[in-house]
């Protein structure tokens, strides 16, 4: 997976959860969001990308794939 | 019009109260406003007519339906008098028979008996023939008018043609035009014996503003207006009632066959879809079905740069079977997937899903919509708490505003439109939300009231204008609210959109549309009383598609615009089973019904349905199918009715991403340009050789009956069965129907659903279970689906698509009415007539500062790629801004879209990508050599064990 694009897609998902004024609810709708709908390669690929530091990644995006389940 | 079947009543069906009167004896009682006509026809005692059909406003001029009625004096005609309680009509007397005879024995001396090719299909002369006229004491060349004043036959329709000596200006057609169709493109040219019909300015009807929808013919009582495939086939000797492939509208058809062969498409006049209607694609552009270019027989080959290789059947389905088995069990199970198309059945569909999950062992399925409407289903789902448009199409009859959101129903939701318009016309208001200035916004008799012509990318932008309006000036329904919506969201989402950086005023420099034009729509629509949403594409394919789809939620919420007739959000779909594909869980995280793979209760249904353990882990939607192809882990694909390489955005992506894969299995009925790099060909069938359902924009499941045998010998659901039966995952379907039960037994909104009610109703709109044993017209009545319907703040977030001085123009795409989506059906047929190449539309001072010409060929750059078009110079795009449609292969239109998309559920914004647009000398090569290309045939070897039979 072009873990560029990834971290795109996250950002974009925090994007739009941005707008939601109490933070915390901001990050479990990313954390949720990236739950029920990426493909475990891709949840994989980008909980090994935040492990290398997460380039990129927006805050609210790092902290929603800090609270990821992680996948084996 | 002749019609195989149907009993045309003359007039439209009364409103009101019961009525009841006497007719020839007979006590008969229909609703107040009932012409006496319709009335005895109702009661089997049919009235002579030649000007009335029950299809349009009664009109009086042809004088052989006049009818006695006790205590009136005269002889009154029967369509223009309405019934009244008591009344006496006699339809049959002496003096009746005399007086028809004499208006006929008129008729006929400008349409002498015999005349017509088809003397079978005309309405006068089965009349006349009824009332022992032969030949006409007045016939002679000083009163028919055809020889006072001959025309040539216009021919210059590829479809039909028109021939004034057979017309008897009975205006059925001019009032069909204008009625049904609502282009008014017909008019009556002339008085007394000169008077006839004419197109236009008296133009052919080719080059006339006719739209060739087929209404005129459909109306005509004679052979004057005549399908040209009517003229060679002759009479048909089947009828068989199924439901249109083309755009989401799903019109209900009669296909009329003669000798094994469609000799006739007409609309269905009971098709509570369509209304007796039909478009230049659905009513015509059936041809491509068996055209030449039908690929019938299996291929498959080694490698994309071998030619292909003709097989059986059997050899090609076990070649793809022991394939995705080698690469399973080399790369694992996910490492294949599979597509479903919105151009098949439902039945197709919820297979080729069943086979993915249940055979292949994954949930890497997905479906075309997601590069259209996956948005809709996503923030509708979470709005309002179902994937689905909330009306019925009859429903705009009731809409007093009428709001149209990046659509253009006209061009791709034609029959539709003709209904919008008619409401329009009848007085209700109209806001169309658009970079573009579509036909609605100026056509004969419309014309919007607010065109919010905003630049490409700012929809969320204006629909947060709008709220803000709404709510700052206190024009929310609060009481419907307070009892039909989630109190802690509406709070919240009140407060955002109050918020002064939500303002027109503050919005106008991002989104290009004057704020008092902001204001005005938002009172508009606020105060309907009834405010109908209609949205299209230019909603969904932006990076914010399921943002807007909310946003329209909310303001549909906030003004109590949902829950009955006349209102409500309605997404129009762009093919014909794109509502279907999505409900028979063709996307990777939901089964059938949207529900989650996770869901530990519905999957075990499925798996003691189908006896087998079901993965509870969401699969990869296409996109990332091909991000995952392109890092090696993600190996086969089956794709069927699909083709990805023209249709999905970023062209060189996509194929690098299809060329990589080990195995690729398309079905389809031609060699598209993703069989450029297939290794398997399924043939598959058109939709005059399916058997099964279609469900449209207004969730109505609709039968699609066979009408011709599979050309390659198997319906596609059985090619499906043989795919996994050697995979070693028995289906043993003998019918569709027992596919659709096992689609009720397991999807909760389907259960009350057989195709025995389907046959008996008509159709069905889903829900259709225990609470709603007939359907459900309408949806979220009383309450939400999902309890109290929830708002979300949606935030406007420009798109990373920014304009730059190297591209310093928005391109957007949309589509033309004689051509379909990529083109596959429409080009191989006569609509080429209409449009024959993909243009780009440049505003006057664009092409002005470049130097560009009518008609030069153009350079369009973008950061994907490049392409070249011939242009169109044209106010109807707004400066800035640049358009094209998508038709045809050789324009390349996406390989300059971009990969960007929708952060919800990765459907591409198609909508807006940054340009340059530059002056060239010709097309480029490789559109030259795909121009000049003449397709290779495959070489054949035997295949002993071709029969299908």
């Amino acid at each position: 997976m072009d873990v560029h694009h990834l971290v795109s897609m996250a950002n974009d998902i925090a994007a739009f959860f941005d707008s939601e004024p109490d933070k915390s609810a901001a990050v479990e709708g990313v954390r949720f969001h990236i739950s029920r709908y990426w493909e475990l390669r891709m949840r994989r690929a980008i909980i090994e990308h935040l492990q290398r530091g997460g380039e990129g990644l927006s805050p609210t995006a790092r902290s929603a794939i800090e609270k990821l389940t992680p996948v084996g | 019009m002749f019609a195989k079947d149907y009993h045309d009543l003359g007039t439209p069906a009364g409103k009101g109260e019961s009525v009841t009167l006497d007719i020839d004896g007979a006590t008969v009682t229909v609703p107040a406003g009932t012409s006496i006509m319709r009335a005895a026809a109702l009661a089997d005692r049919d009235v002579p007519k030649l000007c009335a059909t029950d299809t349009l406003k009664h009109f009086g001029s042809c004088r052989v339906c006049l009818v006695e009625i006790e205590g009136r004096k005269g002889f009154p005609a029967s369509c223009t008098t309405e019934v009244a309680p008591g009344m006496k009509v006699r339809t049959q007397s002496e003096a009746l028979t005399k007086m028809r005879r004499g208006v006929l024995e008129l008729y006929v001396s400008e349409h002498p008996m015999g005349s017509c090719p088809d003397s079978s299909r005309c309405e006068l002369e089965h009349l006349a023939e009824q009332h022992g006229i032969g030949e006409s004491r007045y016939a002679g060349p000083k009163t028919a008018r055809h020889v006072h004043t001959p025309k040539p036959v216009d021919h210059s329709n590829p479809y039909f043609r028109f021939d004034n000596d057979l017309c008897i200006v009975c205006s059925r057609c001019v009032r069909a035009c204008e009625e049904t169709q609502g282009t008014f493109a017909l008019t009556i040219e002339g008085r007394g014996l000169d008077s006839r019909v004419v197109a236009s300015e008296n133009q052919p009807f080719l080059e006339s503003e006719c739209v060739s929808c087929g209404a005129c013919i459909e109306a005509c009582p004679t052979g004057a207006l005549m399908e040209k495939s009517v003229l060679t086939a002759g009479l048909p000797q089947q009828a068989v009632t199924t439901t249109c492939a083309y755009c989401g509208v799903g019109c209900s058809l009669v296909a009329e066959v003669t000798d094994g062969a469609v000799s006739r498409m007409v609309p269905n006049r009971n098709g509570r879809a369509n209304q007796g209607h039909a478009c230049v694609k659905g009513r015509f552009a059936y041809g491509y079905a068996t055209h030449a270019d039908r690929v019938t027989k299996p291929l498959i080959r080694k490698s994309i740069t071998d030619e292909w290789t003709e097989v059986s059947w059997e050899e090609a389905i076990n070649h793809a079977a022991s394939e995705f088995k080698r690469i399973q069990a080399k790369y694992g199970k996910d490492s294949i997937g599979g597509i479903t198309s919105s151009r098949c059945t439902n039945e197709e569909t919820f297979l080729v899903q069943k086979l993915v999950r249940a055979a292949f062992g994954t949930n890497n399925v997905d479906t075309c919509a997601r590069v259209c409407h996956s948005p809709t289903g996503y923030g509708l789902k979470h709005t309002l708490g179902e994937s689905a448009g909330t009306q019925e199409f009859v429903s705009v009859q009731s809409a007093d505003v009428i709001m149209v959101i990046g659509a253009s129903p006209t061009e791709a939701h034609p029959v539709f439109a003709s209904q919008m318009k008619r409401r329009l016309r009848a007085g209700a208001k109209l806001i169309v939300v658009d970079p573009r200035a579509i036909p609605l916004v100026k056509s004969p008799h419309v014309e919007a009231d607010y065109h919010l012509r905003l630049m490409p990318g700012t929809n969320v932008a204006v629909i947060n204008a709008l709220a803000h309006v709404v709510v700052t000036e206190g024009l929310t329904r609060d009481d419907y609210i307070a009892e039909r919506c989630d109190r802690d969201s509406y709070e919240k989402w009140k407060k955002f959109v109050a918020e002064p950086v939500n303002s027109p005023e503050a919005m106008e420099p991002i989104t290009g549309v004057k704020a008092e034009l902001i204001r005005g729509a938002a009172r508009l629509y606020a105060k309907g009383p009834n405010g109908a949403i209609y949205y299209g594409l230019g909603v969904t394919e932006h990076s914010q598609g399921s943002t807007m789809v909310m946003g329209i939620a909310n303001l549909a919420m906030a003004t109590g615009n949902l829950g009955r007739e006349g209102v409500g959000v309605s997404p129009l779909r762009g093919q014909n089973n794109v509502q279907g594909s999505c409900d028979m869980g063709s996307f990777p995280h939901e089964f059938s019904g949207y529900r989650h793979v996770a869901d530990d209760s519905v999957r075990a249904t499925f798996e003691s349905m189908w006896k087998v353990p079901l993965s509870a882990e969401q699969g990869l939607r296409l996109p990332n199918m091909f991000e995952a192809a392109l890092d090696g882990s993600f190996r086969g694909m089956y794709i069927q009715g699909e083709d990805l390489a023209q249709s999905d955005p970023n062209t060189s992506h996509v194929t690098a991403a299809l060329a990589s894969l080990e195995c690729l299995v398309i079905q389809d009925i031609f060699h598209n340009e993703t069989a450029k790099f297939a290794h398997v060909f399924l043939p598959g069938t058109s939709f005059l050789e399916k058997d099964g359902t279609f469900t449209n924009a207004e969730r109505r499941i609709s039968r699609v009956r066979k009408v011709i045998e599979p050309l390659c010998g198997y319906a596609d659901w059985e090619v499906t069965m043989l795919l996994s039966n050697a995979l070693g995952y028995p289906m043993n379907y003998r019918h569709p129907s027992e596919i659709m039960d096992e689609i009720a037994a397991l999807t909760p909104t389907f259960t009350g659903v057989t195709y025995e009610k389907i046959d008996r109703l008509g159709s069905i709109q889903w829900p259709c279970n225990e609470k709603a044993p007939e359907g459900t017209p309408t949806m979220h009545v009383g309450t939400f689906v999902r309890g109290k319907g929830k708002f979300y703040v949606t935030a406007y977030v420009p798109t990373n698509e920014r304009t730059t001085s190297k591209y310093p123009l928005l391109l957007t795409t949309g589509r033309i009415l004689s051509q379909y989506n990529v083109g596959a059906q429409t080009r191989r047929t006569a609509n080429l007539a209409w449009h024959s190449e993909d243009r780009l539309e440049i505003h006057p001072h664009d092409a002005e500062a470049r130097g560009i010409e009518p008609g030069d060929w153009v350079g369009v750059t973008s950061r994907a790629g490049d392409t070249v078009l011939r242009v169109e110079i044209t106010e109807r795009v707004a400066p800035g801004v640049v358009y094209t449609t998508f038709h045809f292969p050789e324009s390349g239109a996406n390989l300059i879209t971009t990969d960007n998309s929708d952060w919800a559920t990765n459907c591409p914004e198609y909508k807006v990508t940054a340009v340059q647009v530059v002056k060239v000398a010709q097309p480029a090569a490789w559109q030259r050599r795909r121009q000049s290309a003449v397709p290779a045939s495959p070489r054949r070897r035997r295949a002993p064990a071709d029969n299908p039979a």
